[in-house]
């Protein structure tokens, strides 16, 4: 066969497989993801940004690409891993192959691998780095440029996914009574989480991940929703102070995944990197307050350590695979974050009422202000 | 929520007999549920009629009691045991409707007995087809278009809302009975009239048809806290229109996009809610359009299902255990998963490989149907691999339906292809393969079919890559290739024109060898220590190192049919337990997704693998065992004994050579007159020459079957030299082993079934089961009772002994099945199987004795001597009760079969009836099995001529019981003549009314009419069917009818009690369940 393609880590591992998006070389960290569904929204998802990404679900493709299920305007992924990839799709909404859709973008893809073994080996080394090839199947090079490598740790991710310039976002626009203003930084965010925003009627501005606190409050706006994003969350310094002086402001804050991350550390708490993240659509999280499980969607390398953060700061979530925290809240100030992803987009629909939360926080700003 | 301290005894309610649409499923989930109650320090009670199940097993639930499921033994139960709770979710649609009734009927409030696992009101909303509309429509869950009619008028005017095709439903029936599809309006007409005849509450629903739209399930489970979890979804290739029990059906979805499926996922949820299934599993069913999306709720169980257990086999979550935990108070996030054990139940599984569900059909007993929503097929094969295509070849040769692989249908020319590939019927999968190998495109073939192009191009990529197999050269890389598309040796080898064993012999050579991969529930993400596996190709496996002790493979029995059921599945499970007891470790093989010996919980390793020798091979290689054992998943296994001993593994128990000599009738008959046993006369035929030959010389009536097959396969008693020769040319084409037996037909004789285990020194008689049918009936299909009701002392003795000399000339290690014909005193032997029998179960339970268990240690080296106390192994001990088995026939799911039973078997299940004496145990039996004696009313009588004398004195106990007569002319003239005053009545065709009119007016209570041996049988057939379709009882043998008349004055005395198990047994002169 003459497609064939290669995969090396930095542990020495290498993986024969074939071919199955673009021709080329690319490398970056590799994670696992275990969800079954939604690979056109994790290829999509700029968290991935400088990730390669194994599926442990072994047929993708089955339901090609879909015109509305973007997370962002591409693929984000440096490299996708799986076990076989589906050339006929069948789904009344698909427009294209997810082979043809990575050619497209340029995005290096491998098939035919044991993805089992690759997820076994990553859950037992923790995140390694490495390279997928479809030009060199030399593997002492491969080994080697894979070592070479950036760590994701200290890298600013964020700041290469943001947004240029400010925008407004009404896709999925649904009216509500009282109209509330949503500034999103930008750290790489989905589309799920505008749409869910839109949905309760709010009028989403989507600002650069560096706009200082002032041009925010500039705006009026009745909260800030800080998103979710790629990597290291400790290099988004300017980031980190303007949600310090929001935080002074009493702005409704509402932070997702690296934005909970960043709130963490605006509230003088530290992170760290997990061995091999979360990345998967069946974590079950428990809602301290109603006691209530959700199943909720995932995909983080890093983690706020609670233990580091001043006594106001509440969690209000825990995963309960592994105990870890996944949501605080400040007992004095309207701010509130979820290590997850209440969008969902790949996953369940089980942690939607954390927009509701955010909007019953902006609601009572609102009146606050008024008064 | 911690458990309810307030509950200490729940009654469990099985789902009694094995028939279509209700199979070991809840065998399965009724263990699970009952373990885990006991596990939490309940005790619990069970109520089940059919003793061949584990969770009847008089260990695993603190009272047991093997009685019929109607509400008046129901309420007996409660009134002997008080609990506090009923549990009915895990017995299927019988525990579910048994408990509802006794419900309505205030036995539940009487008693002071909560319903736990589901509220009453939810059971209603779920099953009562207007109720559940009009939830779905309050929380704007969209549902076909649909009216309830409760009569037959009107139905112009409904049809032209609906517009054809119109679905027809029967609400709480199980298994769709009583459904179909009507596709004008006289079908219509005749669909609904039936769907009356079938529904309980006499109610049907007619629905807007969503033929052709794909076909969805998801298995979820919510407790009390809301907590709600999909353990599975599911995906059927046949679109809808075809039962899901007939469907092949694959886990996970697969041709659903993120967004498509979590928007069911939500509308699940609220269904569940707006339902209120709080404590428990439910299985949801969706249709989507495929050009549109539209998605509609199709229907709901809030129970667990045949689903659930194939949902917790594909993903090792174990949806009964966790629900019989719900339903006492614990929450999702209270309980650990078992698989992992270090994470929390609450969680979706993820699966990192793909599970293809196979149905069995029964086509070689009842033909070919159309496949519509009631379902047909008797069983399962369930596969995993790595891919769609491997699980797929996987499960298909798993079927053991004579396919190795995704094979095509025979040729025929392309007109009637197309037709073959439209209609739904079992082999439309392998005609859609052999269009494709045809050039038909996958468009064209959609089109007709609706079957998701996704599926059909995988299928393509199965067929095109077969198009190269056969100048595929032999290399590693090739090999591979097709290996990892799930082709079999065997397929391989055909396509080359070699024997299996050069493309193994190849295939190890170039170390091209399977590698075992974990269900781990989480894919990977979680480290997992239960060692549940399934082969794949893949560069390295997942090894889980073995424990301590000596490992022993235990074979199963694969899908479940006709012949080999649940039974040998009790025996295998059974084995496991013994082997498990002694510090042996226990690997079993079976791909079966229905069994309890598919529970990772019931053997020590389990590898859900087909039972080909191919597979067997690998999994041996693997394990490296001290030994296989064959002899107790039925044919199966026994079928692999040659061919696995030949490829040097060792065989636990009796050798092969020896089954060998059993099956083999010149080596047997030898031995026979050698022992001086009494056989009946008879021959081995290889040409309808040869068997003429035989026929004349023993004389006809004769009894001929093919070697080598189970369940009385193509067995036939043959009148004449015409049918035989007609039975010859269909019987050789059909036999694998070309050979006959053409027996002597003993007629009236009495048939006999004996069950023994030998040890190589000692034998053990376990039991002597006395058939209720005369010789001729196949035994699967017979009533038996144990002890004997009518046997003389000498012919117990003779029997005994005969079964003592054959099994020590035979060398049989483990167990040995005989059945002899008892006819004017003398004993005939039958046959001989030196293997585990249908009856073990049975025996097992009607004596207290681990019989299957016995064996196992036999087999493993234990003698008898030290396992049994003396009195047991040598006496003669009968209990002081009779326990009678009645067979449970599946007629009423094939429309135009008759129901007559004959030398081959027919029946899907079994039940017992356990009482004091013979007529008292024979009637709880016949009211287990469905068969509702009358204790007044009209008889109709119609009997062969030879029949006639022997019916005199019946018919006069019946007129003495209060019984008026009926019959037609000679059967009437006959009683008339005799004294006994009789109503004449036409035959069909004679006049009106007829008989069949009698029938349909319900003046007959009873029907007895046996069927003429080789003269026309029309008239009888159509008493038969209408019978079985109007549920009057119909007896079509004399001595069946002695035992009714019998059981009718007992049901006319006294009212019948209820005994459970453990209380029988401390009526035995010896102690039950030795542990040995």
């Amino acid at each position: 066969m003459n497609d064939k393609a290669w995969l090396a880590l930095e542990d020495g591992t290498i993986f024969t497989g074939r071919a199955c998006g673009a021709a080329g070389e690319a490398g970056g960290e590799f994670v696992f993801n275990t969800a079954m569904t939604g690979y056109q929204e994790i290829l999509t998802d700029a968290s991935y940004t400088g990730q390669c990404v194994v599926m442990t679900y072994p047929l993708i493709g089955n339901y090609g690409i879909t015109a509305a299920d973007n997370e962002s305007s591409r693929p984000r992924l440096s490299g996708f891993v799986v076990r076989e990839m589906c050339k006929t799709p069948s789904n009344h909404e698909s427009v294209e192959s997810v082979g043809a859709y990575l050619k497209k973008h340029g995005i290096v893809g491998i098939e035919e691998v044991d993805t089992r073994a690759l997820t076994l080996l990553l859950r037992k080394k923790g995140a390694l780095r490495g390279i997928i090839s479809t030009l060199d199947g030399d593997k002492k090079r491969l080994i080697a440029k894979a070592k070479a490598l950036p760590s994701m740790a200290g890298q600013n991710l964020a700041k290469a996914v943001t947004c240029e310039k400010p925008y407004s976002w009404d896709e999925g626009f649904i009216k509500a009574d009282r109209q509330l203003h949503v500034i999103v930084m930008d750290f790489g965010v989905k589309y799920g989480i505008l749409r869910c925003l839109a949905a309760m009627g709010c009028k989403v501005t989507v600002v650069p991940a560096s706009t200082p606190a002032d041009q925010i409050l500039a705006l009026r706006p009745d909260g800030v929703l800080l998103s979710n994003g790629p990597g290291d969350p400790e290099p988004v310094t300017d980031a980190i102070e303007a949600i310090k002086q929001l935080l002074t402001e009493r702005t409704p804050l509402f932070g997702i995944c690296l934005g909970h991350q960043l709130l963490g550390l605006a509230l003088g708490g530290k992170t760290y990197k997990l061995k091999f993240g979360h990345h998967g659509s069946n974590h079950p999280v428990k809602d301290l307050e109603t006691g209530k499980i959700e199943i909720t969607s995932q995909n983080h390398g890093f983690c706020v350590d609670l233990k580091t953060l001043p006594s106001s700061v509440k969690t209000t979530h825990v995963n309960l695979n592994d105990g870890t925290s996944e949501g605080m809240a400040h007992a004095e100030l309207p701010a509130f974050s979820v290590q997850y992803h209440p969008e969902a987009s790949a996953g369940p629909h089980d942690s939607r009422y954390l927009f509701e939360r955010f909007r019953s926080l902006m609601l009572t700003g609102q009146e606050a202000r008024s008064r | 929520m911690p458990k309810r301290s307030d509950l200490k005894k729940i009654l469990v309610v099985g789902s009694g007999s094995i028939v279509i649409g209700q199979g070991c499923e809840f065998d399965y989930s009724g263990t699970q549920g009952i373990k885990a109650l006991r596990e939490e320090g309940y005790e619990v009670c069970l109520i089940n009629s059919n003793p061949a199940t584990i969770m009847t097993d008089p260990e695993l639930a603190d009272r047991t009691y093997i009685e019929p499921l109607t509400p008046e033994y129901l309420e007996k139960v409660i009134a002997a045991e008080r609990p506090q709770a009923i549990l009915p979710t895990l017995g299927g649609q019988t525990a579910l409707n048994l408990t509802v009734s006794a419900a309505e009927k205030g036995i539940l409030k009487k008693y002071g007995v909560e319903v736990i696992g589901a509220r009453l009101e939810t059971i209603r909303k779920a099953e009562d087809r207007q109720l559940f509309k009009q939830a779905m429509q309050k929380i704007g869950i969209d549902l076909p278009r649909s009216v309830v009619v409760t009569d037959e008028s009107d139905l112009k005017s409904v049809s032209r809302d609906l517009g054809f095709p119109i679905i027809v439903r029967a609400s709480f029936t199980l298994g769709g009975t009583g459904g179909g599809i009507a596709y004008h309006y006289d079908e219509l007409r005749t669909r609904v009239h039936a769907a009356f005849e079938m529904s309980p509450v006499k109610k049907v629903l007619l629905e807007e048809s969503v033929l052709g739209w794909k076909e969805y399930e998801l298995e979820v489970m919510r407790d009390c806290k809301d907590n709600f979890v999909v353990v599975c979804t599911i995906e059927n290739l046949d679109p809808m229109g075809v039962h899901t029990g007939d469907s092949i059906t694959v886990a996970p979805a697969q041709t659903l996009s993120d967004r498509q499926y979590q928007e069911m996922r939500e509308d699940a949820k609220r269904i569940i809610s707006e339902v209120g299934v709080e404590t428990g599993g439910c299985n949801i069913q969706f249709a989507v359009h495929p050009q549109t999306g539209r998605r509609i709720c199709v229907e709901i169980n809030p129970r667990v299902s045949r689903s659930s257990a194939l949902a917790s086999k594909a993903t090792g979550f174990p949806i009964a255990k966790l629900a019989a935990k719900l339903a006492v108070g614990y929450s999702l996030d209270e309980l650990t998963n078992d698989i992992t054990k270090a994470t929390l139940a609450c969680f979706e599984p993820s699966i990192d490989y793909v599970v293809v569900k196979a149905p069995r059909f029964a086509t070689e007993k009842f033909g070919e149907f159309t496949l519509d929503t009631a379902m047909k097929s008797v069983g399962e094969a369930m596969a995993i691999g790595r891919t769609f295509k491997e699980a797929l070849q996987k499960s298909l040769r798993g079927l053991e339906s004579g396919k190795k692989g995704l094979s095509g249908a025979e040729p025929m020319d392309p007109e009637t292809r197309l037709q073959r590939v439209a209609t739904p019927t079992s082999s439309r999968l392998y005609h859609v393969k052999s269009a494709l190998d045809e050039g038909l495109s996958v468009e064209r073939i959609h089109e007709v079919s609706k079957i998701d192009p996704w599926f059909l191009n995988q299928l393509k990529d199965i067929s095109d890559c077969e198009r190269t197999l056969p100048t595929m050269p032999l290399d590693a890389e090739h090999l591979l290739a097709a290996k990892r598309m799930g082709f079999s040796d065997a397929q391989i080898a055909s396509a080359k024109g070699v024997k299996e064993d050069k493309i193994r012999a190849r295939r190890w050579a170039l170390k091209v060898r399977p590698s075992y991969k974990l269900v781990d529930t989480c894919a990977g993400e979680f480290p997992s220590t239960t060692p549940y596996f399934y082969s794949t190709y893949e560069a390295t496996g997942d090894l889980i190192p073995s424990k301590s002790g000596k490992k022993v493979v235990i074979l199963g029995s694969g899908p479940n049919r006709i012949g080999q059921g649940i039974e040998f599945d009790y025996c295998c499970v059974q084995a496991s337990k013994a082997l498990r007891a002694h510090g042996w470790q226990s690997v079993m093989v079976n791909c079966n997704p229905e069994t309890v010996s598919t529970d990772y919980d019931s053997s020590d390793r389990l590898y859900f693998e087909p039972l080909t020798l191919e597979d067997t091979l690998e999994i041996i290689a693997v394990e490296k065992p001290v030994g296989v054992i064959v002899q107790f998943g039925g044919q199966t296994p026994l079928n692999l004994a040659v061919q696995l001993e030949k490829a040097g593994v060792p065989i636990l128990g009796t050798l092969p050579a020896a089954i060998d000599m059993a099956e083999d009738r010149r080596l047997f008959g030898a031995a026979l007159k050698k022992l001086k046993i009494l056989s009946p006369e008879s021959g081995i035929a290889g040409s309808a020459d040869q068997a003429l030959k035989i026929a004349r010389r023993i004389g006809y009536p004769v009894m001929v079957r093919p070697s080598y097959v189970l369940g009385g396969r193509m067995m036939e008693v043959v009148y004449d030299d015409a049918s035989l020769v007609d039975y010859v040319g269909r019987a050789l084409k059909a036999a694998t082993h070309p050979s006959l037996l053409v027996d002597r037909f003993l007629a009236d004789a009495t048939e006999v079934d004996v069950d023994a285990v030998c040890d190589g020194k000692d034998v053990w008689v376990s039991g002597i089961m006395e058939h209720i049918e005369e010789a001729g009936i196949h035994s699967g299909d017979s009533a038996c009772t144990l002890p004997p009701h009518s046997l003389s002392p000498a012919v117990l003795k003779t029997i005994r002994e005969n079964t003592r000399k054959l099994a020590l000339h035979l060398k049989v290690r483990g167990l040995m099945n005989v059945q002899y014909a008892v006819k004017d005193g003398a004993v005939y032997i039958l046959e001989a199987n030196p293997r585990a029998s249908r009856t073990v179960p049975f025996v097992s339970k009607a004596t207290g004795l681990p019989v299957a268990r016995i064996a196992t240690w036999v087999m493993m080296g234990k003698p008898l001597k030290k396992l049994l106390p003396a009195g047991v192994l040598y006496g003669e001990f009968e209990p002081p009760y009779t326990a009678t088995k009645e067979a449970v026939m599946p007629f009423i799911k094939f429309p135009g079969v008759d129901p007559k039973l004959g030398p081959e078997m027919k029946s899907t299940g079994e039940v017992m009836g356990l009482d004091s004496d013979f007529p008292r145990s024979f009637a709880k039996s016949q009211e287990a099995a469905g068969m509702l004696l009358p204790t007044s009313g009209s008889v109709f009588v119609s009997v062969r001529d030879e029949d006639k004398p022997q019916i005199v004195p019946m018919a006069r106990s019946l007129r003495q019981l209060g019984f008026t007569l009926v019959a037609t002319r000679s059967t009437a003239d006959f009683l008339t003549r005799h004294g006994l005053e009789t109503t004449r009545v036409a035959k069909v065709g004679e006049g009106k009314p007829d008989v069949v009119d009698l029938m349909r007016q319900r003046t007959l209570s009873l029907v007895i009419n046996t069927p003429s041996g080789k003269r026309s049988r029309a008239d009888g057939y159509a008493i038969r069917r209408t019978a079985l379709e109007l549920n009057i009882p119909c007896i079509t043998n004399l001595h069946s009818a002695g035992a009714a008349v019998h059981a009718i004055a007992v049901l006319q005395g006294a009212s019948m009690g209820v005994k459970s198990l453990q209380a029988h047994y401390e009526t035995l002169p010896y102690k039950v369940g030795l542990k040995a």
